[in-house]
């Protein structure tokens, strides 16, 4: 499945990086916690939190993340959203809570994987 | 990649600076790739390199990470000056941090850092003065044993 898919599906604000929603998606993983993502994510996974601060591109890039969606409408800092630019990594809000955004997503097919 | 080749370098890290978190590994971690080193190699490195260095910049005012790639494997040295680990037993318990709340809040401080530099690494030492600073110093095998 694509990011785009993703963005249609849940009518998500693309923040950052539009031209990189041809992505794939591999599966998800939510946390708010920075290393357990180190830990546990997947390449290509989409990756669900409410962190807004820079040092979430930083581990999205690290484990080659395909892109991060925000719960809750929340605002990404101006920082982060040049980062995210700067490295090609499409941020996405949504208005939904996570566990609504998580069930969501499983639907469409997302696995942890 | 030239396999008799080896290759070493050292980045500065500052305390506090979480605008550059991810910075030095993230360097690493490209260099590895343009070698051309197994992905899983790679992304363990990444990962225990990356721990390290968020491990100084969040509790340590400077340090510095110096890295060794042979043929053979990547060895990562990792030191900070100050203020060092009091039991590095009780700082190797996977949950187990010092850091405090609006660290945490950032979503750092989960007691998983060392803990997940360990699982990536082959070799992993870590010594410890109070006061004096803390020195990580992990290898990972390039070469299936």
């Amino acid at each position: 499945m694509k990011l785009q898919e993703l963005v249609d599906s849940l009518s998500l604000e693309v923040k950052t990086a539009p031209s990189n929603l041809t992505k794939e998606v591999t599966g998800g993983y939510v946390s708010d916690l920075l290393s357990d993502v180190i830990a546990n994510s997947k390449k290509g996974n989409i990756w669900i939190t409410l962190q807004t601060h820079q040092n979430i591109v930083a581990v999205a890039t690290l484990k080659d993340l395909s892109g991060i969606i925000l719960v809750n409408n929340r605002t990404p800092d101006a920082e982060t959203l040049k980062k995210a630019e700067d490295e090609g990594l499409p941020i996405l809000v949504s208005p939904l809570p996570a566990f609504e955004l998580v069930g969501r997503l499983y639907t469409l097919g997302l696995r942890c994987q | 990649m030239n396999a008799k080749k080896t290759i070493e370098g050292v980045f500065f890290l500052t305390g506090k600076d979480f605008a550059n978190v991810g910075v030095a590994s993230s360097e690493l971690k490209a260099i590895l790739e343009k070698m051309g080193i197994d992905h899983d190699i790679v992304r363990r490195a990444a990962i225990a390199s990356f721990e390290a260095e968020m491990n100084v910049i969040i509790y340590t005012p400077a340090g510095m990470m110096r890295y060794k790639i042979t043929p053979d494997h990547i060895k990562v040295i990792v030191e900070d000056i100050g203020p060092g680990i009091e039991d590095i037993e009780l700082a190797m318990t996977e949950g187990y941090s010092t850091a405090p709340d609006y660290i945490r809040e950032m979503g750092f401080g989960s007691g998983m850092g060392l803990p997940n530099i360990k699982k990536n690494t082959n070799e992993l030492k870590i010594s410890s003065k109070l006061g004096a600073g803390t020195t990580r110093e992990f290898v990972i095998n390039i070469k299936k044993e």
